[in-house]
């Protein structure tokens, strides 16, 4: 893996109280690397500790303990002129856009190049050239205003990239923005963290942001993070329920509710299914085993749920399925065996 | 109406504009620095400094409670040194900027602070001085609402002039108390309150086009 961009090095944030209570801990603990030129998601529920994690890399929130290492500096200890320096490296783009409304797009585009003192006649071409790149060169001169929500995310990523920072941060950037304009505005991101080999941290409540362009994930829950690691690696093999519960519906398949309604933990009669999560991945993950299964143990086996899909660009498949309780054991062992994992979710008569 | 009174209306509206412009002015000198400091020194805030906010507060607070006419007779010590008389047009400007002034300082400072949070975030994160997110984000941002703000101020200030009229300064106030109420001149008392109402509505319909024009958030069809 290459050097670090950004390393979260045992960060703890506590918010002091007034008498009587104790601190609030936003997070604790935190140990992270974001990989450079790497697309980073840190996913977890609103309160979770996210955005207070993202603020810590451009110096808006600072660490009560611990380090955050930023392209080489320690942004905690940082004086306010080099925090100041730091944050021409870091663009950032946020959730509700947060652009200047009596400013035009173009005015808005330049606003970072004036702030670090560039003379005007090098905004112009610059800023002409953001304008292209995020493909908004018929509305220049607009106002916000008059722009979509997709049209106005673009001119915050292009306001973002002005001062050609190396490191990127998405604050729920989509989170206000409908499916479509979704894909589209991470479709750009992608597009800007190849071409410019810009790495990017993003924090998201949403599991498919993190699918359609994260390389690497953290989930993070009550201020810790509760898993990290590739995207695919953890999508596949998610060890932490918090983990499960963001993919539910994001990797296709969750238990029907007429079999979870009746699913219990422990068999009850010989002659019950045992519900499994089959999980496929990577070359396994278009072997027809199931077929294989009934062919070579004679095992039936009912399919209740499923799906194939991409994650990284590399197919992920997930089938829920029931098995006769007796044979439950020989066929997971016969498909752990085949390089796929399984999981038991319970129990049917 | 004589010609002689129509010129005297005319003298007095003249110097009822110089006394609100001037006080306007030196009133937006002083307030807007104020209204700045007063917006942006809150705990947390870009200049915190929580206990300066407070007692610069206390003292604005305390200037807006004086009653204007009781201000302007307490204070003719104050305007006979800086001025050197406590009488007429130029004397009348000072009980009337110090009167004007925090008023202007807490509609700029109401102003400065209805300006999105996030906007000083995002100015932040690009590396912004706090001098540069005053002037380049928090004052632009604010700018129809101050419009608006002191519109309403330079209306406050027509009505103080005419008060000052009663204590030597001159101007409309002056003119309808001596001539329309003194010597019981009907004429001139309506020529007054008419001058004074058409003032008020160019004023007030000046201060919402400027606003309107310097306000970007509504749409408009930009042809195209």
């Amino acid at each position: 893996m290459a050097e670090a961009a950004i390393s979260f090095q045992g960060v703890t944030r506590r918010y002091p109280q007034k008498k009587g209570s104790g601190d609030v801990i936003a997070l604790q603990d935190i140990w992270l690397d974001v990989p450079q030129g790497a697309v980073t998601g840190i996913i977890g529920r609103s309160g979770a500790g996210k955005s207070t994690l993202l603020r810590m890399v451009n110096g808006l929130e600072r660490p009560s303990s611990g380090k955050v290492i930023v392209n080489g500096h320690n942004v905690g200890e940082a004086d306010p002129a080099a925090l100041r320096a730091i944050r021409r490296e870091v663009g950032m783009i946020f959730q509700h856009f947060n652009l200047l409304a009596m400013r035009s797009v173009y005015d808005n585009i330049a606003l970072p190049l004036e702030i670090a003192g560039v003379d005007s006649a090098r905004i112009k071409p610059r800023v002409n050239e953001l304008i292209e790149l995020v493909g908004l060169t018929q509305q220049a001169a607009r106002y916000p205003a008059e722009l979509s929500g997709g049209q106005k995310q673009r001119v915050g990523i292009a306001r973002a990239l002005a001062t050609n920072p190396r490191v990127l941060l998405s604050d729920e950037a989509t989170s206000a923005l409908d499916p479509d304009t979704t894909r589209q505005v991470l479709a750009l991101l992608k597009d800007i963290n190849r071409e410019l080999g810009l790495t990017i941290l993003l924090i998201t409540h949403e599991m498919a942001v993190v699918r359609d362009i994260g390389t690497h994930v953290a989930v993070i829950e009550n201020g810790q993070i509760v898993e990290s690691g590739e995207t695919y690696d953890v999508f596949s093999r998610p060890q932490h329920a918090t983990t499960r519960s963001f993919l539910t519906g994001v990797t296709g398949v969750a238990v029907p509710h007429f079999i979870a309604d009746r699913m219990t933990a422990e068999p009850r009669s010989a002659d019950d299914e045992t519900v499994v999560q089959i999980t496929f991945v990577g070359p396994h993950a278009t072997d027809p085993m199931l077929a294989r299964l009934t062919a070579e143990l004679g095992v039936s086996v009912n399919i209740m749920a499923g799906a194939i899909e991409e994650i990284g660009d590399k197919p992920f498949g997930s089938l829920i399925v029931g098995l006769p309780a007796s044979r439950t054991a020989e066929a997971r062992a016969f498909l752990e065996q085949h390089g796929l994992f399984t999981e038991v979710l319970g129990h049917v008569s | 109406m004589s010609a002689n009174l129509i010129q005297l209306l005319w003298d007095s509206t003249l110097q009822t504009l110089y006394m609100v412009a001037i006080a306007t002015l030196l009133g937006t000198l002083i307030g807007g620095p104020l209204g700045i400091f007063l917006a942006t020194s809150r705990r947390g805030e870009l200049y915190s400094s929580p206990i300066a906010n407070t007692v610069v507060g206390l003292v604005v607070n305390a200037a807006r409670s004086i009653p204007f006419i009781i201000l302007a007779v307490a204070i003719i010590p104050f305007t006979r040194w800086i001025v050197g008389t406590a009488i007429g047009t130029s004397a009348a400007i000072v009980p009337l900027t110090i009167a004007v002034a925090p008023f202007i300082a807490r509609l700029i400072e109401s102003s400065i602070r209805e300006v999105d949070s996030g906007l000083i975030e995002a100015a932040r994160s690009m590396g912004a001085t706090p001098a540069q997110i005053v002037r380049k984000v928090l004052l632009p941002e604010a700018m129809p609402s101050i419009v608006l703000g002191l519109t309403l101020a330079i209306v406050s200030l027509i009505g103080f002039t005419a008060m000052v009229g009663t204590i030597g300064g001159k101007g409309l106030g002056d003119l309808g108390i001596r001539y329309g109420y003194q010597r019981f001149m009907p004429d001139v008392m309506l020529a007054v309150v008419i001058i004074t109402i058409v003032m008020v509505q160019i004023v007030q319909t000046l201060g919402e086009w400027i606003a309107a024009r310097f306000d970007k958030r509504a749409p408009r069809n930009r042809g195209r």
